[in-house]
């Protein structure tokens, strides 16, 4: 079963691994969110982040579960991030192993654009100066409805874009 | 019927509210209760027309039919990752 967890504790990788992995898999990866220290070419200093905990977590067990009935492989966790974070530190971690290579890609892939598109969190970025503002993010949809596009260039400080 | 507004990041800094409970007539929508707030003050009419809203920790259109107990929580576009 996939296992998805968001916390306000630290990110731990290696036991995130340890919930994947089987003998009937060649194949193992694991994707790290971490918060980078520039954004649209000004110094960041750290980010906070807010979720609607009870949904983030509905989400994303939903998330998960999707990844893994697409790309038919149970073996997939995934932890989220909530609080203060420092530059470097881990905000997402995504661990999958598959019999082959492109079902764990494609899974760990899916699951970090799912959280961009859907996941009802929010990070605001702290700048060196001693500004803030929180990082333009994604309509989310509604039911039923067709992906939504990002509604604004900015991508903040922090993870794989 | 009562149902609770939460309001998370940008939204909650916008209105100044991270919860607040409202009673509205029977058969009102998720809409009725955005006027409802409006009503309440300038900091809620900050709120952007038609936000992404979540019932009972789903999104759900803005014309949801609301019912007592539930809740329903203003999204701001999120940033997650």
């Amino acid at each position: 079963m996939p296992y998805a967890a968001v916390t306000f504790d630290p990110l731990d990788p290696a036991g995130l691994m340890a919930r994947v992995g089987a003998p009937e898999d060649g194949a193992a990866l694991v994707f790290l969110g971490t918060v980078r220290n520039h954004a649209d070419g000004r110094p960041v200093s750290g980010m906070q982040y807010e979720g609607y905990e009870e949904m983030a977590l509905e989400v994303l067990r939903r998330i998960a579960g999707e990844a893994s009935e697409r790309f038919s492989t149970p073996h997939l966790a995934v932890a989220h991030r909530l609080g203060a974070l420092e530059i470097g530190e881990i905000s997402v971690v995504v661990a999958v192993s598959s019999p082959h290579r492109a079902e764990a890609y494609g899974a760990s892939r899916y699951v970090m654009e799912e959280i961009k598109r859907r996941l009802p969190v929010w990070k605001k970025e702290f700048y060196n100066d001693g500004a803030a503002r929180w990082v333009r993010g994604t309509t989310p949809p509604v039911a039923g409805s067709p992906s939504a596009g990002p509604d604004g260039s900015h991508q903040g400080a922090s993870d794989d874009s | 019927m009562l149902v609770q507004a939460r309001f998370f990041a940008a939204y909650r800094e916008l209105t100044g509210a991270s919860i607040c409970e409202v009673e509205l007539p029977e058969g009102s929508t998720v809409a009725d209760l955005l006027n409802a707030l409006r009503d309440r003050g300038p900091s809620f009419q900050a709120l952007p027309p038609a936000p992404a809203v979540a019932v009972n920790l789903e999104y759900a259109p803005i014309e949801t039919g609301l019912h007592d107990g539930d809740e329903v929580a203003f999204i701001p576009p999120v940033a997650g990752g």
